[in-house]
């Protein structure tokens, strides 16, 4: 691994070093799998090539080819040998590429993966990780560019992240490897290239617990993901106007952190949920029922949601910008939400 | 094991017919290698968004494959799909134009590289995911024989999608149920990165065949004529209720997996691609048909001249058409 000296030398003056989301995540499984001889890395091209996205970039120079494994186009025998490997105490981490293709492996994961501690009666543990790219954006088309974490968030027994920048794509990776339970890592394919703050040390965020990206008072906006950072940017176009939203990353959208977005909820007394799948029971539906629930009473206006509209996601890169949600319908939403009360 | 095919004839009338065999297969291939290489100049130029995965080095496949099927004949293809779209006919113009994300695109700009479909010549589309057209072409050949048609289907797949369940399970299904189903391996050596030595134990991928109790041949897939026979002998064979049977042609792509040129890692050599370069498929048709004057050099380079303009005004015609509208964005979600 060169990682860790080359952004010494690249910050010599003490600043905090940067690394781009791609190479924390790299360096975050890289100190995982130092930490614990069972982590191994099985996935298509993960090894030989580091990657399709350089996730995996030198891990077989370290590791060696018995910790990382290239493997078939087989995603059902592998995330099968992940369930079974987790189950004889490894801790296997599985790669799926690009997320759509969890169509073709789905039973592994949801069937087996997820209930086997709960059917076993607790007899044994399923630490498995399955790491993925997901997220619109580059003209990828339909069939590689899904958010579908609500598919997953829905499955009693699946733990699922979603780093929003490079600290966390370090972090909830670390703590994913760590967890007991299969965790599904999705990072997002258009953050790959952005740098953000990471410390040297390994370190993990914990699953379940929300961050407060930017603190306001008129708007709680909940972003997941690559929204995160939409979200930011319209928090800076709307303070220009006098409007402070404050930005809530749940980090996990499974389990998730309710209780950090009702005390925001409780103080600017409106909502707004944002998030790259389609709006139509997604991640935006689930919490704002909860929301209504238990804040009812703070609520000057109805919890708004900003998903994608009810298609596939287009080919063509102008409906595509139509299509994914951004900055701007993001300022948008919090201006109606203002304008309602 | 699965048979190696090599048949040359010596009759005269066959000769002829072949010599028209050939200039078919000649100019299919020169449109696939055309659409192609421009596509890639584009691609590198970042006129295009999204993936491309040129097929380039395997037009004898496409060509071969296509030339032995009739219009109503139904094929499924993959993300390598460019080459077998233009080898079953569909437009030059539409293609671009999806390529483009216009509206007058095969997909209307929804689906890009990967979806192209067209249905008025049989082309039941591209595919995003590894192996998932093979069940399809399965489904088509099902509904073929429910309507009491004679139409077959065809289905082109790599040598990596053999590793998913889609493809034994397709196979399985269309043997089981008797269906007029061509598969064809088109065994390039590689899985995106990784060569088939990593990836699966077999030399030769039709001995899967046996596996699901269809016949497997094995073929030069750089000699577009050889590849046709094989597949003119399938076809006819499913298209007289024999059930399905497999085709692994053995090829090569001249390009890196996504785009032209590799970035990173040299996953190949330099040696092995210049050798399959020496074979390239265009040049050996070539070659053959100006030493047994089934053509002459000036035929064939008219060939490619009137391919090269037709490719050069599909390509404005792309250029110029409208992007769709975004007020569309739920076009085409459900039927009704
Ligand atoms: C289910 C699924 N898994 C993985 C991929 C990513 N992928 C796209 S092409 C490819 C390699 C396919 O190899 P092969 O079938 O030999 O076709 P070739 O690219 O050589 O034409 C892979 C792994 C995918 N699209 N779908
Ligand atoms: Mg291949």
């Amino acid at each position: 691994m060169t990682t860790i000296t080359e952004a010494r030398a690249a910050a010599p003056d003490g600043t905090a070093r940067k690394l781009s989301y791609v190479k924390a995540f790299n360096e975050g499984l890289a100190q995982a799998m130092r930490e614990d001889e069972n982590v191994f890395v099985a996935g298509e091209d993960v090894a030989g090539y580091g990657g399709v996205f350089r996730m995996f970039d030198n891990l077989l120079d370290e590791f060696g080819p018995r910790r990382m494994i290239d493997t078939p186009i087989s995603e059902a025998a592998l995330v099968g040998l992940g369930v079974g490997a987790a189950a004889r105490g490894l801790r296997p981490v599985v790669d799926l590429m690009f997320m759509d293709f969890i169509g073709v492996c789905l039973d592994q994961i949801v069937n087996q993966a997820a209930k086997m501690k709960y059917m076993f009666g607790g007899a044994l543990s399923v630490p498995l990780t399955i790491t993925t790219a997901s997220g619109a954006g580059l003209g990828a088309a339909a069939q590689h560019s899904q958010s579908l974490e609500a598919w997953l968030a829905h499955v009693p027994g699946l733990k699922v992240v979603m780093p929003s920048d490079a600290y966390t794509a370090k972090g909830l990776t670390v703590s994913a490897i760590r967890d007991d339970n299969p965790v599904v890592v999705m990072l997002n394919k258009v953050l790959l290239g952005s740098a953000g703050e990471v410390p040297e040390e390994i370190y993990g965020i914990p699953l379940g617990q929300a961050h407060t990206a930017r603190q306001g008072s008129d708007v709680t906006v909940i972003a997941l993901g690559r929204m995160v950072g939409e979200a930011l940017a319209a928090a800076d176009e709307l303070a220009v106007q006098g409007v402070e939203i404050e930005v809530i990353d749940p980090r996990t959208v499974q389990p998730l952190d309710t209780e950090t977005m009702f005390a925001s909820v409780r103080r600017t007394n409106r909502a707004l949920v944002v998030h790259e799948a389609v709006t139509f029971g997604g991640l935006g539906a689930e919490i704002a029922a909860q929301i209504q629930d238990a804040a009812f009473d703070h609520l000057d206006a109805p919890v708004l949601r900003i998903g994608a509209p009810f298609s596939p996601v287009p080919f063509s890169p102008v409906l595509e910008k139509a299509y994914v949600p951004d900055r701007a319908r993001i300022a948008e939403g919090c201006r109606r939400l203002l304008e309602r009360s | 094991m699965a048979q190696r095919t090599s048949k040359k004839s010596a009759d005269p009338a066959a000769n002829q017919e072949t010599a028209q065999v050939v200039k078919d297969l000649h100019e299919r291939m020169v449109r696939i290698r055309l659409f192609e290489t421009e596509a890639g100049k584009l691609m590198e130029a970042g006129r295009l968004p999204g993936f491309l995965h040129l097929y380039v080095g395997q037009e004898a496949v496409a060509a071969g494959v296509m030339a032995a099927l009739r219009d109503d004949d139904q094929i499924t293809s993959t993300h390598r799909g460019h080459g077998h779209a233009v080898a079953k006919g569909v437009g030059l113009r539409e293609m671009y134009a999806e390529l483009y994300g216009r509206v007058t695109g095969a997909c209307l700009g929804r689906g890009g590289s990967m979806h192209i479909n067209d249905l008025t010549r049989g082309m039941l589309g591209a595919n995003g995911i590894v192996g998932a057209g093979v069940p399809i072409a399965v489904g088509a050949a099902f509904a073929a024989r429910y309507k009491g048609e004679d139409s077959v289907a065809v289905t082109f797949f790599g040598d990596g999608a053999t590793n998913i369940g889609a493809f034994h399970e397709g196979a399985n299904m269309a043997a089981i149920l008797g269906l007029p189903v061509v598969f064809v391996c088109e065994n390039n050596g590689y899985a995106e990165f990784t060569p088939q030595s990593g990836h699966m134990l077999l030399t030769d991928v039709a001995d899967r065949a046996a596996a699901y109790g269809m016949p497997g041949v094995i073929v030069d897939g750089m000699d577009a004529l050889a590849v046709h026979r094989a597949a003119a002998d399938a076809v006819a064979r499913a298209r007289a209720g024999a059930g399905p049977m497999m085709i692994e042609a053995k090829t090569y792509r001249f390009y890196d997996h996504q785009g032209v040129k590799g970035l990173r890692h040299p996953y190949r050599s330099d040696e092995e691609v210049a050798e399959w370069k020496a074979r390239d498929p265009i040049d050996l048709l070539e070659a053959r048909a100006v030493a047994d004057g089934t053509a002459t050099r000036a035929e064939l380079d008219e060939v490619w001249q009137r391919t090269r303009d037709e490719v050069a005004e599909a390509i404005a015609y792309a250029e110029a058409s409208p992007l769709p509208d975004p007020a569309d964005l739920l076009l085409n979600v459900y039927s009704g």
